[in-house]
């Protein structure tokens, strides 16, 4: 037996956490405020809570179930739970798809991680509050994260040896690799226990600070926190237009696009993390009620923190026109306004730190779930030690996060990996699960093992949801968003489909993913003939 | 902030906070799973098939 099949979570409590840790980041504090505010707040709501019923949640028991179903038959990789869930060998390639999004969200996650990082150091050594910053005067942080990013040209970050981003880049790495190194219990349950109850805790200190600024400027009484939180939360529709009518923002795909998209990249699910998760729990262990809680737990983090804290703060310093501009934009929101609201709030520095240090602290509990599929693929694949699967994935990495820190002129190399894998291939493997769920294994036997050993009994309506439901809706928002991202205005300067095939860094980034895959695909193959030794299969046998 | 405002923040905030209680609260009240393992009613070998 193998390290990896060796490996397993401490405690229930423990496995909801760390799945939970995965799922909360980023998307939870930046992106999800940012798209509420950009389709008419309380409006975003409804397209955002059916999309979690009927795909976030739903995908979220199939991988659960489908991790835990591969795990009993000997895996803990992606390629092998879909080879045990398929009863084919040629299901192992599924695979590919569930090591490169993880592989390569993590290249560009981790450089976002470290800007946190960063901009937590510059709160806590006074960078922000002292020197040209504590003039009074407007700064531009705009600018300030253009240079610190190097936004402006090409390999400019790399250009000056050990400076301030190289350094915490390479902290972020350190971090991450030290937790994957300690294994799944020693390393990433022992930290998500401790980081995810001190990130809600700093959470809820920001979040009463908001709520207690009142009106900070006399002169503009119209910013004050109930204005702050009706810019979020009011139902916005547009002059003459009411709820019932047919040009209702509702009918606008693009905001149920948003919203799908959002529920995916905030809950982690189609990203193959929580398969492998899964994998380690034991046969008897409970998939239904983990996988709602650790939902649940996102769900919390994203409405109840992250959508009372950002927009409105925002708003009561700056004013609806700022925080229109940023909103849709997770950067601009995080890096450049964010950092202004703090400047001019009370206490903003210390508020400022424990902001960024939170969302440093959200960003490690996912990344470090990032690495572990490819952990546990190297381990089980190649019977290797923990300490080959490291280095070897430590190298690949390394390589593919220089890519995106070299190529940063208008971070054009993170844009490209997160929009063609961090966006798209995630849609393709959430309904790749879903098919196998209800199709492959059938229905009524993935509801029995989902239903094995479970605390909570799934609504029977999922069955129809998960077999029928789900799998639609997934294929009509995919054509939505081939036809609004990918067909519309294709040939227009900037979009991605153009810069694909035209913008020479763009082929870089590409041609990096693309020998990735290849790569992947082989190492699965020389995998497969291994299991096809140590665990042969029947091809098409019943599962 | 309008009615609207509050009914939608109420909403989702309070439905959000009650979910995620009650899957904490019966998270909470298991027993440990090892003890589970040992004593559950369900370690008892069925014989089926999965």
């Amino acid at each position: 037996m193998n390290s990896s099949n060796m490996e397993r979570f401490a405690t229930r409590t423990g496995v909801i956490l760390v799945v939970s840790g995965s799922a909360v980041g980023l998307g939870n504090f930046l992106r999800f405020p940012g798209l509420a505010a950009k389709y008419g707040g309380g409006l975003f709501m409804i397209p955002y809570f059916i999309s979690m019923l009927l795909i976030g949640i739903t995908v979220c028991w199939c991988e659960w179930t489908l991790g835990r179903y591969g795990g009993e038959r000997g895996y803990n990789s992606s390629p092998g739970i879909f080879r045990a869930v398929s009863g084919r060998r040629g299901g192992q390639y599924f695979g590919i798809v569930a090591l490169l999004i993880p592989i390569i969200i993590y290249m560009y996650y981790v450089y976002i991680e470290s800007w946190c990082l960063g901009y937590a150091w510059y709160y806590l050594c006074g960078v922000f509050n002292s020197g040209p910053f504590a003039t009074g005067e407007a700064v531009d942080y705009k600018n300030f994260f253009a240079n610190h990013v190097g936004m402006g040209e090409n390999g400019s970050v790399l250009a000056d040896g050990l400076n301030a981003t190289v350094v915490c880049l390479l902290i972020a790495f350190a971090i991450n690799f030290y937790l994957i190194y300690r294994g799944l219990s020693k390393g990433i349950e022992t930290f998500c226990k401790i980081a995810m109850p001190a990130l809600i805790f700093a959470a809820i200190l920001v979040l009463i600070r908001v709520l207690t600024l009142g009106t900070p400027n006399p002169e503009l009484p119209e910013q004050n926190v109930s204005n702050g939180l009706g810019f979020m939360w009011n139902l916005k529709l547009p002059e003459g237009v009411t709820f019932w009518s047919w040009d209702n923002p509702l009918t606008d795909p693009e905001m149920w696009l948003e919203a799908a998209g959002q529920v995916f990249f905030s809950l982690s699910v189609g990203f193959g993390i929580v398969l492998t998760y899964s994998s380690y729990l034991r046969r008897k262990d409970d998939v239904v009620l983990s996988g709602l809680s650790a939902s649940s737990t996102n769900v919390f983090c994203e409405v109840c923190l992250g959508g009372l804290i950002t927009v409105p703060a925002a708003f009561i310093f700056l004013g609806p026109e700022r925080v229109t501009e940023v909103a849709g934009s997770s950067i601009g929101l995080g890096f450049f306004t964010l950092p202004d609201v703090f400047e001019r709030m009370q206490f903003g520095p210390l508020v400022g730190f424990v902001w960024f240090f939170l969302l440093f602290l959200a960003a490690v509990t996912s990344s470090i779930s990032m690495l572990q599929p490819a952990i546990a693929f190297l381990e089980e694949g190649f019977n290797l030690g923990r300490r080959a699967s490291v280095s070897i994935l430590g190298l690949i990495t390394v390589f593919g996060a220089f890519l995106v820190v070299y190529f940063s002129k208008d971070l054009i190399a993170l844009d490209t990996m997160d929009f063609w894998v961090g966006t798209f291939l995630i849609f393709i493997l959430g309904l790749i699960m879903v098919i196998l769920f209800g199709w492959v294994i059938g229905i009524e036997k993935g509801m029995n093992e989902a239903h094995r050993g479970a605390h909570l009994r799934i609504p029977k309506v999922f069955n129809v949801i998960i077999k029928y439901v789900c799998p639609l809706y997934l294929v009509v928002i995919f054509i939505l968003f081939i036809w609004k991202k990918i067909y519309v205005g294709y040939a227009e300067e900037g979009s991605y489909v153009y810069n694909l095939l035209n913008h020479p860094d763009v082929h870089i980034t590409v041609g990096f993913v693309a020998i990735l895959a290849v790569f992947l695909g082989l190492m699965i193959y020389l995998a497969g003939k291994r299991w096809d030794q140590l665990r042969p299969i029947k091809e098409g046998e019943e599962i | 902030m309008d009615t609207s405002g509050w009914i939608f923040l109420l909403g989702s905030v309070v439905s959000v906070t009650a979910l995620t209680f009650f899957c904490f609260s019966r998270v909470f009240s298991l027993p440990p799973s090892e003890e589970e393992d040992l004593h559950g009613p369900l370690d008892i070998e069925t014989g089926e098939e999965d």
